[in-house]
């Protein structure tokens, strides 16, 4: 059962990446991969205002991964609390999890040579922190929400 | 070993107030103040760290072989780069006097120590690089207050509006202002942006006019018509502090929201809408009169429009609104030392306080020393030292710029990155990035002031000096080391807090020390002494403007259009650079390593040009900039806009080598287009051709 999720108030969002860089540092990751995204639409014109939405994407630590049933290294593993994340000591880096996950999240570390994903920054979560793009997201739009909580 | 440290960013010059954390030298997490800011961290704070990696920064002292600009560098000691300059200063004195020498720097709470070096060198030429930044702003509000741009500082948490000309705040980022705004914002509170573009900035705004590019003043003064013909103003505050108003609202009868809604391309009604919206809010409502308002041939009577919109509302030291900026004698408290020298008495060479007297003395106009370099009038300059400055990407035309720079002996940059300017030095000094060096300790004035200070988070990379280093170093071997009474860090420190009862401990709590822990207000009946004009009111018709032969309510001329089939280029920022300074840090780049041309869909569909295709952006005399087009029907279509600070040619960038376009560089004998009354260059002042670009393939010749 997923007890987290990370939950954007697009009110907020001002579209400034600083989720993905805080992201990336924390993880120590080179020029590559980026294992979280801000997106938008293209802009609409709303009663004259162009306008459009930010949305947030990093993995949602699906009920029942793909990306775990395909690992043949069982490097792929989903937490008690639903976090699901790569053993860096085992993978193997045969990247079947990107195949597996119809969203490819799971991406190549080129310094390593192993997968890498969202793990919603679970060193920081067991130390009581939030996630690194939680923590550090510009104007407070990301909250990390315990799910137990609603 | 683990370490925190509390600091101050320095991805761009905004200097967000930081926490570093740290293990064996190593840089492990970096976060806004959480005390400040909550942890809130924008993507250039984050990618300092890379900053630090980078191995394509100026990794010890160069001198400069064989051709300025041609790129060989020898790499020499300290004490050589040290020797080599000051024997050149030296001689330079001599021959030409102490006076051509010219000292700039960005503007911030550093300035005192680059001036201090200045003056006591015997030059009253220290500049900051406000010409193509702040100027107009600043003295707008001069003319208008009797005090500067930072004579004010603006309480939007607190306000029900906040009206932005151009200032694109969710893109030039200010942390603790974005946060502001926002709360302001889910409080209920409403939010107008005017660009000729739309912006994230405009994204989150409550109303949005898009205006024909140039035509500020005209909407602004519209504004002001209305508000005065609806009685929506303090008038209990004008008649106390305020002087000419009736000046005021007979010059504004002509310009009517019709007669605006015409001239900038927008709805009569909006704008009547607008100022109901307005007569609701009032006095919580902030009229932001600028930040880099650098830009058209009336920019500064726009910020100064916009200033007295503000007077209008009466929201000077009025929760919600302005307020006047308080200081450690507010609090009860003593001040810091800062470095200080006092300014030889000798004419500047930029005109400032003689040729041009209602400008500000003391922080000079980077841009007019170049008519001195190339007439020897009133003297010659014969050495700039840049610190932390990029001539070459701030000013319009370094071509232009190339030619006078020629007429000096000396160039030195002094930097953490290789600017465009220090390419073409003859000497380049490596600052220490910000996360590996110590700053003075600053005021910083408020409602609620407080003393920060940036400390070194770790040991330098490479052979990189601090600021305070190297001017002390300068400075002994120019015989006028007394006016640096330090030789280490901590010394400064000592000297600048002493007699205050602190020590450089207290801020290791915090990353500041507060001076006060309740909000300070003075009472609004008694602002008398506050207005710093010749009068002593807030002067609608300036005695100093008049004095120069300007006028204080100019005519509102419409700007030109561009001739057929060209374009105004206009400019802006993204969130995730900061000019010049980032284009080549490694995770900066990964986000953004191109900038685009923006063009109207309209416009692009008659030139051919599709999203993505290549353009050739071309100036007047032919300069050519290449980059991609992006094609929105949201930009004004008299207009073409790019994010600043790309098309670098420094060759060791490998990243932003010819990344882009650069706009500067298509701004082709606009170094000496300025503003008369503001002082800024009038950086949107510019038209360019595109076309399709050859470079875009037809079809694949080869296999």
């Amino acid at each position: 059962m997923n007890k987290y999720m990370i939950y954007l108030n697009t009110k907020r969002c001002i579209g400034c990446h600083g989720c993905e860089v805080h992201c990336k540092t924390n993880k120590n990751l080179p020029v590559g991969p980026i294992l979280c995204e801000i997106s938008h639409d293209p802009l609409k014109s709303l009663r004259g205002v162009p306008k459009t939405e930010f949305a947030f994407r990093s993995c949602y630590h699906c009920d029942d991964p793909f990306c775990v049933t395909i690992c043949p290294a069982s490097a792929m593993i989903k937490r008690e609390d639903g976090i699901v994340y790569v053993d860096q000591e085992k993978c193997i880096g045969c990247m079947a999890c990107a195949g597996a996950c119809p969203w490819g999240i799971p991406q190549l570390n080129p310094d390593s040579g192993k997968a890498i994903k969202c793990d919603y920054c679970m060193e920081r979560i067991d130390n009581n922190l939030k996630p690194a793009c939680v923590s550090k997201c510009t104007t407070h739009a990301l909250k990390f929400v315990a799910l137990s909580d609603l | 070993m683990k370490k925190s440290v509390y600091s101050m960013c320095g991805m761009c010059t905004v200097r967000c107030p930081i926490r570093v954390e740290l293990e064996d030298n190593r840089v492990t997490w970096i976060e806004g103040n959480s005390h400040l800011l909550g942890g809130a961290m924008c993507a250039k704070g984050s990618a300092g760290m890379a900053l630090v990696d980078d191995t394509e920064r100026p990794q010890q002292p160069l001198i400069r072989e064989g051709g300025r600009g041609a790129g060989r560098w020898q790499k020499v000691s300290w004490h050589t780069a040290y020797d080599y300059i000051t024997d050149k200063l030296k001689k330079i004195k001599v021959e030409h006097g102490p006076e051509s020498i010219v000292v700039s720097s960005r503007s911030g709470p550093w300035q005192g120590m680059y001036e201090t070096f200045c003056h006591a060198l015997g030059s009253p030429n220290y500049a900051n690089h406000d010409c193509t930044c702040g100027s107009n702003t600043h003295h707008a509000s001069l003319s208008l207050n009797g005090v500067g741009r930072t004579g004010f500082v603006y309480d939007i948490k607190d306000a029900n509006h906040l009206v932005l000309f151009g200032r694109n705040m969710f893109a030039s980022l200010s942390i603790a202002e974005n946060l502001q705004t926002l709360d302001m914002l889910d409080k209920g509170g409403r939010l107008t942006y005017v660009d000729v573009r739309q912006t994230m900035t405009g994204l989150k705004a409550t109303r949005f006019f898009q205006v024909r590019p140039g035509t500020d003043y005209a909407l602004a003064l519209s504004f002001i018509h209305e508000v005065i013909r609806k009685e929506i103003y303090d008038k209990d505050f004008i008649e106390k502090y305020v002087s000419d108003f009736d000046e005021l609202c007979s010059f504004v009868e002509q310009y009517s929201p019709a007669w605006a809604a015409k001239e900038c391309g927008i709805k009569e009604k909006a704008i009547k809408d607008f100022v109901e919206e307005v007569a609701a809010d009032m006095p919580r409502v902030i009229f932001h009169p600028g930040w880099n308002l650098s830009r058209y041939k009336d920019s500064f009577y726009a910020s100064r429009a916009l200033h007295i919109l503000n007077v209008l509302m009466g929201n000077i030291e009025q929760q919600g609104g302005l307020i006047i900026p308080k200081e450690p004698g507010d609090c009860g408290v003593k001040g810091i030392r800062n470095l200080n020298c006092p300014k030889p008495d000798i004419k500047r060479a930029d005109g400032v306080g003689w040729k041009y007297p209602h400008f500000d003395k003391n922080l000079g106009l980077a841009h007019l020393f170049f008519p001195a370099m190339r007439s020897g009038n009133p003297y010659p300059i014969k050495a700039w030292i840049a610190m932390r400055h990029d001539p070459f990407t701030g000013m319009p035309d370094p071509q232009e710029q190339k030619l006078a720079f020629d007429n000096c002996d000396l160039l030195v940059s002094i930097d953490t990155h290789y600017s465009e300017f220090g390419w073409y030095a003859d000497v380049i000094l490596p600052e220490s990035t910000y996360l590996e060096r110590d700053n003075p300790i600053c005021l910083q004035k408020g409602s609620t002031p407080r003393l920060t200070v940036r400390r070194k988070a770790l040991e330098p990379t490479f052979d990189t000096k601090p600021a305070w280093e190297i001017f002390k170093q300068l400075a002994d071997r120019m015989d006028i080391g007394e006016h640096f009474p330090y030789n280490t860090i901590e010394e400064l420190y000592e000297w600048q807090l002493e007699g205050t009862g602190y020590t450089i401990k207290d801020f290791e709590e915090k990353g500041f020390i507060p001076l006060t822990d309740k909000v300070i207000m003075y009472d609004r009946d008694k602002l008398d002494g506050q207005f710093k004009t010749p009068s002593g009111k807030i002067e609608i018709i300036s005695k100093k403007l008049a004095d120069a032969g300007l006028e204080s309510l100019k005519p509102y001329e419409s700007p030109i259009k561009p001739p057929k089939g060209m374009f105004r280029l206009i400019y802006g920022r993204s969130a995730v650079h900061a000019h010049g300074h980032t284009i080549n840090n490694p995770l900066l780049h990964e986000l953004m390593p191109e900038n685009t041309l923006w063009i109207n869909k309209k416009s692009a569909a008659k030139l051919n040009v599709g999203e993505g295709d290549v353009v050739d952006v071309v100036a007047e005399n032919g300069v050519t900039e290449r980059v991609r087009a992006h094609i929105t029907e949201f930009i004004h279509p008299e207009a073409v806009y790019t994010v600043h600070g790309f098309g670098r040619q420094v060759p060791l960038q490998t990243r932003a080598y010819h990344a882009g376009m650069s706009d500067q560089k298509l701004m082709v004998g606009k170094l000496d287009d300025w503003d008369k009354a503001g002082g800024a260059i009038n950086l949107c002042e510019v038209f360019v051709t595109v076309r399709r670009s050859s470079r875009n393939p037809k079809r694949r010749v080869e296999l």
